[in-house]
């Protein structure tokens, strides 16, 4: 039984009560860098700047930032092809995103892998993905090796509603479960595998559900509020961290643009998109932090306008970087030394 | 007896002497883990890990679920995160069911993010034909991963490489896919004691000879050498080379041969067309060992079919002494 607490707290959501100040205010602001992040990422593909292709994941905020609330470094993420958030939520460098996003030698993969390969394995990002469910038995395998190594640390993996129809997903979940391992799966509902939708694609009406097949604790929650977010996958790494093994966790969201550059988007209506764009997890969370006090009005602005700045000088950087030289195509296929 | 003859004499099963290695591994470095389906108790598929279960526990040696996919990219990424797995597939033709892992993920995460990372993973697949198994049980897939950059790839033909080899792989810190022959698990070798690496990416000449060389994989390796000795006794001096690594190959064993005999034969199991000896006879007429060329170059490889039950069609579906005596005979005395 939970212990009853005072009135004043029963309706203090709980990233409130849970965070600090700091905290609740480095989340809004990762956040904010994610949806300015990606609109400078659009902003320079269409003038010509990144070639290629990328997803974006404008609305989907909540979920990486919420997700990754109680990660360190030494925790791991397994990430998608929509990444750039999950990206951002652990603390990677912007400049480096943008400069492997123009394919430049500074890049996170020195120009090799783009937005969908984008990692920052020094701060446990293992990777965005371009297959879908790739990830999922990595992460099962991260989470064995801290369970093996006795490092304590937890993975998390991220992955959409399609992917959940790989049969990766149910591999991995399945081992997860019969080995208890470290390891908490969380998926991103945005409705759409592409075109799509999870009633035509889908068996059961929450993916969540499926946890019970696998016989871990499951749960559906809305995926653009923060403080619900966090909660269900705080949850789940305590879980995780205290040996109890993995949970599966369900964000409802929903992406304001399209799959990809080539979405000429007929798949939704314009109402479905109006109606979600009104949820917008970035409003949510502003007047979650203003209502609470956390933030005031003056801080929000200083904190858009010192975004601004971080993302054009991050797109700067990029800008100037050079490219990688072209002899060294073929470079990092091996190790050096041991090379073919 | 003095301890070098003992040492001479000791021989093991090509299965023991992967078994040995796994053993010196497991003992030396607390990073390396077996998976893989019924490897504990059962021993598995073939007694490869047989008792190493009772030595090192179900921690170490993990018996997988049968998901090869998802096992597949569990290693992946327990490599990428600390550990030195050893992944056994029950048959290399499963690995049809993984080639999403291996070929998308191990191959080319190191790539993909700029040298980043490494995938220090061994996989041993049983391949081949020759048990009954049929076409679902018996294949040769080792050219599909030799075409894939990032891998490297394995086929050892003794027990003594079967061992040097799997250690040298633990050692590689790029992705080693091995291929081992079901037909030489049983068969016995000299073996050395102890802990030793055979290199990666070296062919070795099994029989020096000056007439004709034959680069074989694997079991034709034995098929090969069987041939060489009747031809030596009709005058054919035949130079056997032991291709070993399938990527990267050894080019310069191979080229220096073929300048010396000026004839080549290329025997492997896997299907003829794309496959091992198709690469071997390119690089060949690629290179300034083709002005040496004194008749064309001929492979002999599995036929353009599955592998079939009935025992004396499967046979004729992959290269027999007889096939190699017969392309020996022909080549030596410019009849092709
Ligand atoms: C194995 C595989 N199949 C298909 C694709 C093409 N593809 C890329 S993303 C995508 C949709 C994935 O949907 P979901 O998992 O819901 O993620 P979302 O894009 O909605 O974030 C598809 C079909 C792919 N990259 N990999
Ligand atoms: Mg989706």
């Amino acid at each position: 039984m939970e212990k009853s607490r005072p009135m004043s707290e029963v309706n203090i959501p709980y990233a409130i009560r849970a965070y600090s100040p700091e905290a609740l205010k480095a989340a809004l602001r990762k956040m904010i860098l994610i949806r300015k992040f990606e609109e400078g990422a659009e902003d320079c593909y269409t003038r010509g700047l990144i070639h290629g292709t990328m997803h974006l994941s404008i609305g989907q905020e909540a979920s990486a930032v919420g997700s990754c609330m109680s990660l360190s470094d030494e925790d791991k993420i397994t990430s998608t092809h929509r990444g750039h958030g999950h990206c951002i939520a652990k603390n990677a460098d912007l400049g480096k995103m943008f400069a492997e996003f123009f394919g430049k030698d500074t890049g996170y993969c020195r120009g090799r892998g783009g937005s969908m390969h984008i990692a920052d394995v020094a701060k446990g990002n293992l990777g965005a993905n371009g297959i879908v469910g790739g990830g999922l038995p990595i992460a099962v395998g991260a989470a064995l090796s801290a369970k093996r190594l006795g490092t304590g640390a937890v993975t998390i993996c991220f992955f959409g509603d399609g992917a959940n129809n790989e049969g990766a997903f149910h591999e991995a979940l399945n081992m997860a479960a019969v080995w208890k391992l470290p390891v908490v799966f969380v998926c991103e509902n945005n409705k759409y595998g592409m075109s799509t939708s999870t009633e035509r694609s889908t068996a059961v009406k929450n993916i969540a559900e499926r946890a019970a097949a696998y016989s871990m604790p499951g749960v559906t929650v809305d995926g653009n509020d923060f403080s619900a977010v966090s909660e269900a996958v705080d949850t789940a790494v305590t879980h995780a961290r205290a040996g109890n093994g993995p949970s599966l966790v369900e964000n409802l969201t929903y992406r304001w643009r399209g799959h990809s550059k080539s979405d000429r988007n007929r798949y939704r209506t314009k109402e479905e998109i109006s109606d979600w764009m009104e949820r917008d997890p970035i409003l949510q969370m502003t007047e979650l932090l203003l209502s609470h006090k956390v933030i005031s009005e003056a801080e929000v602005e200083t904190l858009q306008a010192e975004t601004t700045q971080v993302i054009k000088d991050a797109i700067e950087f990029a800008a100037a970087s050079p490219a990688p030289e072209i002899e060294d195509a073929i470079r990092f296929v091996y190790n050096e030394g041991t090379a073919a | 007896m003095s301890a070098d003859s003992r040492e001479e004499l000791r021989e093991l099963s090509y299965a023991e002497a992967i078994r040995e290695a796994m053993d010196i591994a497991l003992g030396r470095d607390e990073r390396v883990i077996l998976m893989g389906e019924d490897i504990g108790v059962y021993g598995g598929a073939f007694q490869v890990t047989g008792n190493l279960v009772e030595k090192y526990g179900t921690d170490r040696v993990m018996d997988t679920p049968i998901s090869e996919l998802g096992g597949a990219g569990v290693a992946v990424g327990a490599a990428l995160t600390g550990l030195r797995p050893i992944f056994e597939f029950q048959f290399s033709d499963f690995a049809a069911l993984a080639m999403e892992q291996i070929v998308n993920q191990a191959a080319k995460i190191r790539y993909m993010l700029g040298g980043a990372v490494s995938v220090p993973l061994v996989m041993r697949f049983p391949a081949g034909s020759g048990t009954g198994a049929a076409a679902q049980h018996s294949q040769s897939l080792e050219a599909w991963f030799g075409h894939v950059p990032g891998l490297k790839v394995i086929q050892p033909s003794t027990p003594e490489d079967a061992k040097g080899m799997l250690l040298a792989a633990l050692e590689d810190p790029d992705p080693v896919m091995i291929f081992e022959h079901k037909i030489l698990y049983k068969m016995k070798g000299h073996v050395p004691e102890g802990y030793y690496t055979t290199p990666i990416g070296k062919a070795a000449i099994r029989r020096p000879g000056t007439d004709v060389s034959i680069v074989a994989t694997s079991l034709m390796v034995h098929k090969a050498l069987a041939a060489a000795e009747t031809l030596a006794g009709e005058g054919i001096d035949v130079e056997v080379i032991d291709l070993r690594t399938v990527r990267p190959m050894d080019r310069e064993t191979i080229l220096a041969s073929v300048r010396k005999t000026g004839k080549l034969i290329c025997v492997y199991e896997g299907v003829k067309t794309l496959g091992v000896g198709a690469e071997i006879s390119a690089m060949v007429a690629e290179s300034d060992a083709f002005d040496f060329l004194e008749a064309p170059i001929l492979r002999l490889g599995g036929a353009e079919s599955p592998i079939p039950y009935n025992p004396e069609l499967e046979k004729a579906v992959v290269p027999q002494v007889p096939d190699i005596l017969e392309a020996a005979r022909n080549i030596a005395k410019g009849r092709v």
